[in-house]
């Protein structure tokens, strides 16, 4: 940093006068671009949200979220995103324990890791194809279980199509986005912590419980408002798996934009509006507890 | 100890279970669409599809449009960030990361509003200003990738010296981009560009809501109306998938070979 300091100083001398400004020019592409295709057309958004058809200001939009039809879509979206982010961080967390400090051989850690940078960026359309064609009615899982073990999970309650299987499927790249932020905490995990805990007569779960999780605790959690956010926003898996059958936030909204559903637009900036506050709240806990455990974890 | 390791191999093997599940039910899927027998039908239908071809190779020129645009916003933003302005880093990051904030249907709702036929900026009025909206949206929900990259290639390389050895040896900033600063990042740009491949030429949203002829929207389609080839499409799309993340590990560990010598 200290070296492209006085790089900059060394260079800029000549020009003292005019160096502010040409720093400046510098940016201004990203900048330009950054304003025109991401920050204004959000705005545009969040104004819209608190525009009523005259365009004089109003709460109504937003007061008019809070309709039974539109609260309940909000309801199943963020049971949805909760439960797939508890269960993702859970299997995630534990798969990392096995490959880092739990005993497993190492040739599984790469390849493991690898596969999950794969798998997390493995979402979309393709990812609800494939849930269809092991979890749906004629897919190979629910035939085997049906031939071979005499369960119809149909039966059961289990529907691909519906919160549980939505959940089941965003599993999918929810784990693997786990392991790969979590693996990197546990290897800080310090071996000398462990020895000391054990030397002043800890048992294995005494450690966990009073010196590891306490230190891995802002990484889970933050990561868990990731995953959150993460599913909150999900689009294409759902729309592709389920159609507009289930009424989750992203889906309505796009149904909105491409056909005004709702019969009022300024409705549909509002629910956007609700998806960016859930998002950024969610990606707001991330980032502080990010920070929080970077202090513990060099 | 032993009883340690026993749960880290149930838990691995019922993850395992969890990820080949579906690979191998889409794939065996993919091979029924012949009654009675294993072929290779469904792959054959979709290939020869000239809806597939065309939709597959708008979304590949659109992923290559995206790199190039990416590369040329954030190689000269992140180095004059690391060169000049090293406190505007917090914002210029910031801004990067926004993307994985709004979420993208909110980002291309905003662009229906903005740039429609009776703004100031009509780009949706044409096909081609609606493909470089497109781009333009791509390139966004590619940059928290594309700048992480390319800022951690960034700092395993001593910009200021460079710059100052190039300028002194009479470089303009072209050619410091161009021939001193892009040749010495290059692998971080090549593991940004395969991500930004792996993201675009799937991606449903924001070309379904643009109603660009993309292959997302495209894979959609197919789903709601066949039975075994949106199967073979997402084996297809796993192992494009795949081949992308391949060769970011190939390039990264090619990388790391003159490093290991300095």
């Amino acid at each position: 940093m200290t070296q492209a300091d006085t790089g900059a100083a060394g260079t800029a001398r000549p020009a003292r006068r005019r160096r502010l400004p040409l720093a400046w020019l510098g940016l201004a592409p990203f900048m330009l671009f950054a304003l025109l295709f991401l920050i204004l057309p959000t705005l545009q958004i969040v104004t819209g949200a608190f525009v009523d058809q005259t365009g004089g200001f109003t709460f109504k939009n937003v007061v008019n979220l809070f309709t039974p039809s539109i609260l309940s879509a909000y309801w199943i979206s963020i049971r949805i995103s909760v439960a797939s982010a508890f269960l993702g961080c859970l299997v995630g967390f534990l798969m990392a324990v096995g490959i880092t400090i739990g005993g497993l051989p190492s040739w599984i850690r790469a390849p493991l890791l690898t596969f999950s940078g794969v798998s997390s960026n493995f979402a979309g359309v393709p990812l609800a194809f494939a849930f269809l064609a092991t979890y749906g009615r004629l897919g190979l899982v629910t035939l085997i279980l049906r031939d071979w073990f005499g369960v119809n999970i149909y039966a059961l309650g289990f529907n691909i199509l519906s919160f549980s299987g939505l959940t089941l499927t965003y599993l999918f790249f929810q784990i693997p986005l786990m392991i790969l932020i979590v693996t990197p905490a546990l290897d800080g995990l310090k071996r000398e912590w462990r020895e000391a805990a054990l030397i002043l007569g800890a048992s294995g779960a005494q450690y966990w419980r009073m010196v590891a999780l306490p230190i891995l605790w802002p990484t889970l959690l933050g990561t868990f408002a990731l995953l959150f956010a993460n599913a909150f926003g999900a689009v294409a898996t759902a729309y592709a798996l389920t159609g507009s059958s289930l009424s989750i936030v992203p889906i309505l909204l796009f149904a909105q934009i491409r056909g005004d559903v709702l019969q009022d637009p300024h409705l549909g900036y509002a629910l956007a509006f609700g998806m960016i506050v859930v998002t950024g709240i969610a990606n707001f806990v991330y980032i502080w507890f990010r920070t929080r455990s970077e202090r513990w974890l060099k | 100890m032993k009883t340690n390791r026993f749960w880290s191999w149930l838990f691995l093997l019922l993850g395992v279970a969890y990820f080949v599940f579906p690979l191998i039910g889409t794939f065996e899927f993919s091979l029924k669409m012949r009654r009675g027998a294993y072929s290779f039908d469904a792959y054959r239908t979709v290939l020869t599809d000239p809806q597939f071809q065309a939709t597959f190779g708008y979304s590949v020129t659109m992923a290559l449009a995206t790199i190039v645009m990416g590369v040329v916003l954030v190689v000269p933003t992140a180095y004059w960030v690391r060169l000049k302005l090293p406190s505007w880093r917090p914002v210029i990051e910031f801004i990067t990361l926004l993307p994985l904030v709004i979420p993208a249907i909110v980002v291309v709702f905003g662009y229906i509003r903005l740039y429609n036929t009776s703004s100031w900026l009509p780009l949706t009025g044409s096909a081609m200003g609606t493909n470089i909206l497109l781009m333009f949206g791509y390139t966004t929900l590619a940059l928290p990738y594309m700048y992480r990259a390319v800022d951690t290639g960034l700092r395993a390389i001593d910009v200021g010296t460079l710059t100052e050895a190039a300028q002194s040896l009479g470089a303009g900033w072209i050619t410091i981009m161009t021939r001193v600063i892009l040749p010495n990042v290059l692998v971080a740009v090549l593991s940004g560009a395969f991500l930004t491949f792996a993201i675009v030429i799937g991606e449903f949203t924001m070309a379904a809501l643009l109603n660009r002829p993309a292959f997302g929207p495209y894979l959609q389609l197919i789903g709601a109306n066949r039975a075994y080839e949106p199967a073979a499409l997402a084996v297809i799309a796993f192992g494009i998938t795949w081949l992308c993340m391949g060769l970011i590990q190939l390039v990264s560990r090619f990388s790391k070979l003159p490093n290991a010598g300095r």
